[in-house]
Order: C-alpha cells, then sequence, then structure tokens
C-alpha cells in the first residue's frame, strides 16, 4: 500500500524553528506543513495591508522559508501554509524571490486566493453567531472577512506541480488533507475517507501539542526533553491509515495519551466536527501505541460536508486598558486588595467610561476568579491587575494611570508597576453559503 | 481523591466557549467518570467562570468526556479582559475536582 509521510513544522506564527528543519533533514517526509494563522491574525494582517500592498503575509515567513528551502528544495519535500495571511500573493512573490536569493529558482510557488470575501458578506448582511446583530451592525468597524477554504485548491495547486503552496485563512486540518487528496487521488465526496484524513491533519495541525507539548505534569504526565521539542509526522496510508510518529531522537514523546488529548483539542461534538470538506466523526477513532513514540490512528469516519462555509469576521471591537503593581512579605494580600479597592474607588471618583471592568490579584485569583480560588494558601507575593474596556483610547489609559499612581498614593511597597492600553480587533463568525466564495490558484516566480 | 488521579485533561477555545477534554489514564476509571464527572458538577465546579450552559460528550472509544462551556472566556478569546483569555488554565482547575472513590482500592 502506497504511503505518504507528512511532517508539521509550526502550530501558530511564533512557534520554534528548528524543529521543522529537523523533520526536513531526518524525518523521510515528502511534504511539510506550516499552521500559521490564529483566528485573529488575518484580520490584523488585513491592517497591515492597508497600510503596504505588499504587506499583510506572516512577520516570519522570510526566517521560516530560509531555514527549510536549503533541505527541502533538493530533497523535493513540497511545503504548504498559511503563511500568506490577508496577502497569500505577496507571500508567494516573496517566498520565490527568497528561492531564487538561495539559488533555488527551479521551485513553484503557488498561492491559493479567494478566502476574503469582505464583499460578499457585506452584501448579503448575515447574522453574526457569538452575538446577536448581522454584519451590517458592525458599519465601519467591519475589518476583514476570510472564509476558511477547504482542501480543494491545495491539492489542485500541488496537481499543477507546485513545490510550495501559499495560503490565506484555509482550515488548519485541510493544510495536512490537502497533500493526501494530492498523493491518492480521493475522491472529494468519499466522506470515510475524508473523515480519516481529517483526523489526521487535526492530531497535526498544532505541531509540538501532539509529541509532548502543553502536556507535562510533573510525576503525573512526564515528558523527556522540552527543551528539543520533536515535531510530529503523520504517516498516512492511500485507505486512511495513521501512524503518528516523530524523528527518533528528538525530545518529546508520542504516546496514546498525547494523541488523545489532541484528538478532542477545541472539538465540541465530536460525531460532527465541521470542516469545510467533511463533517468528520470522531466518535468511533481508536488510538493505539505500537511502538517507542509510534502510535496508531483508526475509525476515523465522515458524513456530508456541510453548505456553508465558516467565514471570520474581524472588526474593532474595543480599547482595552490595564495596570498592574506588586507586594510582597507579610501583609502582601491584604496591601492587594486594598489597592484594588483604592483603584476601583479611583475609577469611579474620577468617572473613567468603562462599560467593564476586571479586578484581579495575580497569585491569588486571577485564573478562575475569587470563587473557584477560595481556600487557597496566602501568597509571598501579589501581583494587582485591574483591566477595563472602553470605548477610546483616552479612557483605556487612564485605567493603567490609576494603578500606576499607588506607588505614590496607595498601599506601603507597591514596586514594577506596568500600565498598557491598546485597541482590540475582534473576531465574529458567519456562515456564508460555499457557491459565494471562488477561491483559486495563481502562480507566481518560479523557473 | 482528587480527579487529577485518575484522569488527565486539555483545554481548547474557540470563540467565548472553552471546552475540556477528561480522558481516564486506565479504562477501568471510566465508569467513575461517567458517574461522578456531570455537566452538573462541572458548571458548579466553575462557578463566577462558566456562564452559559455546560454539555457533555461521552468517548467511551478512547475513555474519555469532552465538556463544552458556553460563555466561558470573558467574551471571548480575542476580546476578553482575562490574563488567561484562552482560558487554557481551566483544565487544571477542573482535575482539582473530588472523586468519592479510595485510591488503594482502585
Amino acid at each position: 500500500m502506497r504511503t505518504i509521510r507528512i511532517g508539521s513544522g509550526a502550530g501558530y506564527s511564533g512557534d520554534r524553528i528548528e524543529p521543522a528543519v529537523e523533520l526536513a533533514e531526518k524525518g523521510d517526509i515528502q511534504y511539510l506543513v506550516f499552521e500559521c494563522l490564529g483566528e485573529r491574525t488575518v484580520a490584523l494582517a488585513q491592517q497591515a495591508r492597508m497600510k503596504d500592498p505588499e504587506a499583510g503575509y506572516d512577520p516570519l515567513l522570510e526566517e521560516r522559508m530560509r531555514a527549510v528551502l536549503p533541505v527541502c528544495g533538493p530533497k523535493g519535500i513540497k511545503i504548504i501554509t498559511n503563511m500568506g495571511a490577508a496577502n497569500p500573493l505577496a507571500a508567494a512573490r516573496k517566498t520565490a524571490a527568497i528561492a531564487r536569493s538561495m539559488g533555488l529558482s527551479s521551485l513553484k510557488v503557488a498561492a491559493v486566493v479567494g478566502d476574503d470575501v469582505l464583499d460578499a458578506c457585506k452584501q448579503s448582511n448575515l447574522p453574526i453567531m457569538e452575538f446577536d446583530g448581522s454584519i451590517s451592525q458592525l458599519g465601519n468597524r467591519l475589518l476583514s472577512a476570510n472564509a476558511y477554504l477547504g482542501a480543494g485548491p491545495i491539492a489542485d495547486a500541488l496537481g499543477g506541480g507546485a513545490d510550495i503552496v501559499i495560503t490565506g485563512r484555509a482550515s488548519d486540518p485541510a493544510l495536512f488533507l490537502a497533500p493526501i487528496i494530492h498523493a491518492f487521488g480521493w475522491p472529494m465526496d468519499d466522506w470515510n475517507l475524508l473523515g480519516k484524513g481529517i483526523v489526521a491533519g487535526h492530531l497535526l495541525e498544532c505541531a509540538g501539542q501532539v509529541t509532548g507539548g502543553y502536556f507535562a505534569d510533573p510525576s503525573y504526565k512526564d515528558i523527556p526533553d522540552l527543551a528539543r521539542l520533536g515535531f510530529p509526522i503523520g504517516e498516512v496510508g492511500e485507505d486512511g491509515s495513521l501512524v503518528i510518529t516523530k524523528v527518533e531522537g528528538s525530545g518529546g514523546a508520542v504516546t496514546a495519551q498525547t494523541c488523545k488529548e489532541q484528538l478532542l483539542y477545541e472539538v465540541h461534538d465530536p460525531v460532527r466536527y465541521i470542516q469545510p470538506d467533511v463533517t468528520a466523526d470522531f466518535s468511533k477513532v481508536t488510538i493505539e501505541e505500537i511502538g517507542r513514540d509510534c502510535v496508531r490512528i483508526s475509525g476515523g469516519r465522515g458524513s456530508e460536508r456541510p453548505a456553508t462555509l465558516k467565514v471570520s469576521v474581524g472588526y474593532v471591537d474595543s480599547f482595552i486598558g490595564e495596570g498592574q503593581i506588586s507586594y510582597a512579605g507579610p501583609g502582601a494580600l491584604a496591601r492587594g486588595r486594598l489597592a484594588l479597592d483604592i483603584v476601583r474607588e479611583r475609577l469611579k471618583l474620577t468617572g473613567v467610561a468603562a462599560s467593564e471592568l476586571r479586578f484581579d490579584l495575580i497569585g491569588v485569583d486571577s485564573l478562575h476568579g475569587a470563587q473557584v480560588s477560595a481556600g487557597a494558601n496566602e501568597p509571598y507575593e501579589v501581583r494587582v491587575r485591574v483591566a477595563g474596556r472602553t470605548e477610546n483610547l483616552r479612557e483605556a489609559v487612564r485605567i493603567g494611570n490609576e494603578v500606576e499612581t499607588l506607588y505614590t498614593n496607595g498601599p506601603a511597597g507597591g514596586g514594577g508597576a506596568f500600565k498598557s492600553a491598546r485597541d482590540v480587533v475582534a473576531v465574529a463568525s458567519v456562515l456564508l453559503p460555499r457557491e459565494l466564495a471562488k477561491p483559486h490558484v495563481q502562480f507566481v516566480g518560479g523557473a | 481523591m482528587k480527579l487529577r488521579e485518575i484522569a488527565h485533561s486539555r483545554t481548547g477555545d474557540k470563540g467565548n466557549i472553552s471546552n475540556i477534554s477528561v480522558i481516564a489514564y486506565d479504562e477501568r476509571h471510566y465508569p467513575l467518570l461517567l458517574a461522578q464527572v456531570t455537566s452538573a458538577r462541572v458548571k458548579a465546579h466553575f462557578a463566577g467562570v462558566v456562564e452559559g450552559e455546560v454539555v457533555r460528550y461521552e468517548l467511551p472509544n478512547i475513555f474519555a468526556l469532552n465538556f463544552v462551556m458556553d460563555r466561558a472566556l470573558g467574551g471571548g478569546v480575542t476580546r476578553s479582559l482575562a490574563l488567561d483569555a484562552h482560558g487554557k488554565s481551566l483544565s487544571s482547575a477542573l482535575l482539582d475536582l473530588e472523586i468519592d472513590a479510595v485510591p488503594d482500592k482502585l
């Protein structure tokens, strides 16, 4: 039976770079995928593109490409990535230029475009899933609308001979499903096969999260050598069989436990994991260790794909102002609480216009709130944190100021104050009839 | 006994929804999870954090439960005022849940 090996070279935009080089050098892989596009990243990248038409792609594109191209080029390892963000075409042109500058001018680079569905969304005025309202109500706060594209156009680009495929918004598992479809010629309506491919993509898409990252809990779940964490390899058969493994000698571990945690990561109903190409079903998946750092995954299934595509809508939501200051030693907790009381009263006295406020003691209750944290022991030090939502930057700045002035006006021994104020680009979702998105492939540069 | 003794867990986020998996280390303990780690208990455990409904999905194929908690992330990952906007740390809090069983007898 034919098999392919796909390496996962990044699980988010800022991820470590050298594990991908290790995969290319020692992983015996034919495909290397970089998943680098967070929910909000396209909206931020769209803002950058509005200022500069050649900007709007991932800031680490050049560093990653320069690291892996000298290995992937000569070996013929195909690269697939969503580092195109808001401007896949510019990212493809940049990548082709990098390849040329490294003496790899024969590499063919393709961009998948058409995920930008802002115009279609504006015309259709679709309802927003997260809150009551529709796209038109966002008015001029609307920044971007990008549809989660499926594997089809990426597989088309590979079929057209692309060595490097760069997308904007695409479903994360689709980046992995595409080379499987390309390699084995899977029909786009064989739901069970596509479901198995999505299981593979879902397990691989967060890179180190399936090889022991986001997992270790000393003496309960120990993982060796996290400083040299190896990224995963999926060995996929043409019947959809799957083994997850990693480069021998790299750090981390692939176990049934790491695979189970990742299988359910960001999943809601396991019978209906909705993807652009298929509705995947994880409810019959079985997981079996077949060797050291080798785990076999079986039983993925699927049913028909949805009629709509999920669209991430980026919009200017609000502003957030924040301030922090620390207290230590005997009575630290009482002084921290006094500091919060002072700031609470000051924000009222001076009339800061905040629609939402949050008062935390870091080290005590900042993560899970006062109720969940009740009964914990008194810490040696606490850090006061006040954050608030406002309609403009000027009001946001006033929140941090009221924490900073605790230096000379607050409890004894306050140190290490910090303040910030920023605008918040948030993301909401709408469902777009799939025929309104028109993705296509565009080749740039190369031979 | 704490849930931590028999299960491990991971948190994921989508918008204002958090999901937490609870996975038995040993399949023999899956019935304990089914009986004692209920949606109602999880909702009560996260008082002050989770404002919406908690739905439990059962995965006997991998001896795991998946809790989907609505309105759990301070208005959504991209706009939350919280220090841990993703709710990554919630799984560790859930493992603090008390399970009625004697460790030696398991």
